[in-house]
């Protein structure tokens, strides 16, 4: 074995790889830790109205949004609902499918058990029980009664409707049981999350899936997320550094003051990053806040505190690069967009649990925060717009989220640097340029 | 922008409070007019509760109860939650000197169960102490605590002094568990010394006899307004009951995720990289021609122990990679093990930092452990990102890590318990492999040295770390290189 091994930095990613005698397919080094080594199920289990498409639907999205590709699948027809999942994790590199359905016989999730020992899947089942009325009445109201099903009932004939139709779910339902089902994956959700029962978890995505579950709650509350007052860096067009908030930027502190005030939030928590202009920002509310690391914006590297036609004369193949694949591009000796996700997880889940939070953070930051809630893709996070001077209040509803932008009204500088159309390593400055946004 | 002495009065365009950047942690904080630090900011800390919590365990004998009371402790400790675990057994040794036989614990004992009870008091008295004037903001309550009535009268103590319950309870009915642990621990316990392993283990057996059958298990229905965890068959099955808050979660969750499987955690460097033997910090660089050679033993070490499915991790920097690729298995990276970021001190000696930022490096060496380089990190940062790979490593089984030193000191401080005062100075050298295996209530290590001459990086505390001291006594204790 020899250690004269040569190691190469690959250029998007900046990793360390062996050399270029290797093929691919032998490069040992992966990029991010084991998430589990096969495909895995996750079966829903429950009668109508318990929130098995909200659990399928958020946890899908969060999955995602980790890096672990996923699909959820509502399904009214079982056996094409398997097909699609096989072909989902063969053809298309899927790790994780969501099976969405009641699946309330002990025979039709041996059916699925089955189907995944044949093909080689591991089975982790979520099952909703909830016998709170209110809640499923309140459940009902808010995503049965809008189905085309109902579209011509008025609304206490639907929900009349509706109880009956969960009846007949109850007649054969089988809820998944400590005894008997000892040698199954699962969680069991007891009212909204008063209670969990978890059985046999088999692997590091299973215990992260548990988690997640443990911590979200349907309590109704919003969030706001917004980025610091306009920064002295951001008037010349410098990304990065530590600065202070230009006077627009104070302007825009206390105008976010009284616009919080006139919400009048319940218990607002407010965050903020450990840099000065989220701070500053923050300081202006005269509320507490709490300062967390993780908020930081993305470390630009050797890149810090230049302009974009700095980055440009300095280092333009790297800058080319970043246009190819702003999403996984790590600035040397700096972060990815994908390592900020990364670094945002705790944040994300501490959001999770809390109520009413204001989030003070930064462009990319607030662009990866806002993906998790908007359901956006890598490839669309990168580009989301997230401008100065407005604060975004998201609301979850349904099995979504609403988006109220609000623009406080006070000047600042664009700092959105949209794709341009050449990315090749070979364009020309101006070409590289185009999208840059006006500046001192 | 202009600080103002008596920001308040003005309208227009200056901010209350005027910010300055603590010199230590470079932290963001205001001060008010008297130019002293303002009080009322926050740090993110991971426990965001608002009061104390007392963590209450619940089990027959031999469950396990003190093995998590104690992990529990060490892990809350290590992610800086004052933390401290009260073993009503240890008062009762300290009140009945001499433990005779089981009789003691028998349900008809009146003066053993009057003591018992004078016990389970004195130890909740502590608790008291550390949770309202000592500053702790977790006590482990570790005792049987199998009836209903004790529980109660420990959930009454909470409540007049203002304190969260959380449940632990172990349950298990394995016999071989049970028969393992009492092998581990109890056959040690100052309680047996006296005995040989038979009557240890027909004597204890009885004792677990005497709980038996006052024993009320924590109840879905009758205790569903209380906060806990049942542990059933060393974590095959959990029951997990109104979670109240952040730290709450973050005690499920790792509970959830150890196990008690043997198995051994190796942790070592990367071999010596070209800047170890300049006497730069930081940086990328590759192996010398010594840390090539060290990276070959390590394959030929790791072959040698047989050990039964590695995992191998390493972080995302050339040096620890190039070890990685000679131990010749597949390899994980982890972005989270890159060495400590030194900021603007990246690839300097210490030489170099002396001379530039003398006050920086007289900083550092008055709160090693706090200190965050200017643009950088500290070890309190190292530790909120190693998290995660302390969470996996639990999940695991037999795992190589080979990582840097501030990396692999936090990771040791964590296995072994250690302080944040102590944790930046152990001593993590080159070329030296360390075997870490979970045993009783601890972890056995060897120290594997691998015979491969590396420089040494270890810079002790010198003894001056005022300011106005000179380069020398500040270059003290800083190791040869060329």
């Amino acid at each position: 074995m020899s250690t004269e091994q040569e190691l190469t930095q690959t250029p998007l990613l900046k990793l360390w790889l062996p050399g270029m005698g290797r093929a691919l397919g032998q490069r040992r080094g992966s990029s991010r830790p084991q998430f589990t080594n096969c495909p895995t199920m996750i079966v829903m289990v429950g009668l109508p109205a318990r929130g098995k498409t909200y659990i399928s639907k958020k946890l899908t999205r969060y999955l995602n949004w980790i890096g672990v590709p996923t699909q959820g699948e509502c399904i009214s027809c079982a056996s094409n609902a398997l097909k699609d999942i096989a072909n989902y994790f063969t053809k298309e590199q899927g790790q994780v499918a969501v099976f969405d359905a009641t699946n309330t016989t002990r025979e039709r999730r041996g059916a699925i058990i089955s189907f995944a020992k044949e093909k080689g899947y591991k089975v982790f089942f979520i099952e909703s029980v909830c016998d709170d009325p209110e809640i499923i009445e309140a459940n009902i109201m808010q995503v049965k009664l809008s189905s085309p099903d109902y579209e011509n009932y008025d609304k206490e004939e639907a929900l009349v409707d509706f109880l009956k139709r969960i009846d007949c779910y109850k007649m054969s339902y089988v809820p998944l049981d400590e005894e008997k089902d000892r040698h199954l994956s699962f969680i069991k959700i007891f009212n909204v999350g008063s209670r969990y029962l978890v059985n046999r978890v088999q692997d590091h995505i299973q215990s992260r899936i548990v988690y997640y579950l443990m911590n979200i709650h349907v309590t109704p509350r919003s969030i706001y997320l917004s980025r610091h007052g306009e920064s002295e860096l951001n008037l010349l067009g410098r990304i990065g550094g530590d600065t202070g908030l230009s006077s627009q930027g104070q302007k825009y502190a206390k105008a976010l003051a009284e616009f919080i005030r006139g919400q009048s939030i319940k218990d607002l928590k407010v965050w903020t990053s450990h840099m000065k202009r989220t701070i500053q920002t923050a300081e202006a509310l005269g509320v507490p806040y709490e300062q967390w690391k993780a908020l930081n914006e993305i470390d630009a590297g050797v890149c810090e505190e230049m302009t974009y036609e700095e980055i440009q004369a300095t280092h333009p193949e790297e800058f080319a690069l970043r246009d190819q694949d702003k999403y996984r591009y790590r600035y040397p000796k700096g972060e990815s967009y994908e390592d900020l996700v990364h670094r945002l997880e705790p944040v994300i889940m501490e959001l999770e649990r809390q109520e009413n939070v204001l989030v003070i953070c930064h462009q990319a930051v607030m662009r990866c925060l806002l993906a998790y809630f908007l359901d956006k893709s890598a490839d669309d996070l990168p580009y989301l717009k997230c401008p100065l001077h407005t604060v975004l209040k998201l609301t979850p509803l349904a099995y979504g989220c609403k988006v109220e932008s609000f623009y406080l009204n006070i000047q600042a500088v664009n700092t959105h640097r949209d794709r341009p159309t050449n990315v090749n390593v070979a364009r020309k400055p101006e070409e590289a340029l185009q999208t840059v946004p006006e500046h001192l | 922008m202009n600080a103002t002495e008596d920001s308040t009065e003005q309208s227009g365009n200056s901010l209350t409070r005027e910010l300055t950047q603590n010199p230590l942690k470079k932290i963001w904080v205001p001060s008010s007019t008297n130019g002293l630090p303002d009080r009322h900011i926050s740090q993110r800390k991971v426990c965001m509760t608002n009061c104390p919590t007392l963590i209450v365990t619940v089990g027959l004998p031999a469950r396990g109860k003190t093995y998590i009371s104690k992990k529990l402790t060490r892990y809350l400790n290590w992610i800086d939650v004052p933390t401290k675990e009260f073993n009503v057994g240890q008062y009762r040794r300290e009140c009945v000197k001499i433990y005779k036989s089981f009789e003691f614990f028998r349900p008809d004992n009146e003066e053993g169960l009057k003591i018992r009870k004078q016990c389970a008091l004195a130890a909740l008295n502590d608790v008291r102490q550390f949770l309202t004037d000592e500053g702790g903001q977790v006590a482990v309550f570790d005792a049987t605590n199998t009836t209903r009535e004790r529980r109660e009268t420990i959930l009454r103590f909470a409540e007049q002094n203002g304190f969260k319950v959380f449940f632990v309870e172990s349950v298990c009915e394995d016999p071989d568990v049970i028969a393992e642990n009492i092998v581990q621990v109890k056959l040690g316990s100052p309680d047996y010394t006296h005995c040989n392993t038979e009557e240890a283990v027909a004597d204890f057996m009885k004792r677990i006899k005497c709980y038996e059958n006052s024993y009320q298990p924590l109840d879905e229905e009758l205790d569903r307004d209380l906060s806990f965890i049942k542990i059933i068959d060393v974590g095959r099955r959990y029951l997990v009951n109104r979670v109240q808050d952040h730290i709450q979660s973050r005690i499920v969750y790792y509970l959830m995720n150890i196990h008690i499987t043997p198995r051994s955690i190796y942790l070592c460097r990367h071999g010596e990289s070209d800047l170890n033997i300049k006497g730069r910090i930081g940086g990328d660089s590759g192996l010398s021609a010594r840390g090539k050679e060290f990276a070959k033993s390590l394959g030929q070490f790791i072959q040698s122990q047989n050990i039964h499915d590695l995992k191998v991790w390493t972080s995302q920097m050339k040096r620890t990679i190039q070890t990685a690729e000679a131990v010749g298995v597949p390899y994980e990276q982890w972005k989270a093990l890159n060495e400590i970021d030194a900021g603007v001190c990246e690839e300097l000696t210490y030489e170099e930092i002396q001379q530039r930022y003398p006050l920086e490096f007289a900083l550092r060496d008055q709160d090693k452990y706090r200190y965050r380089y200017p643009k950088g990190e500290s070890y309190e940062d190292l530790v909120q990102r190693l998290e995660p790979v302390i969470m996996e490593l639990e999940r695991q089984e037999n795992v190589l890590v080979i990582c840097h030193q501030a990396v692999m000191r936090c990771l040791l401080a964590y296995f072994l318990d250690k302080t944040a005062e102590e944790l930046p100075y152990l001593k993590c050298p080159l070329h030296t492999v360390l075997k870490l295996t979970p045993m009783a209530y601890g972890c056995k290590v060897e120290s594997v040295c691998l015979n491969v001459d590396a420089v040494n990086t270890h810079r002790d505390r010198p003894s001056n770390i005022d300011v106005s001291r000179l380069p020398e006594e500040a270059l003290l204790t800083v190791p040869d290189h060329h």
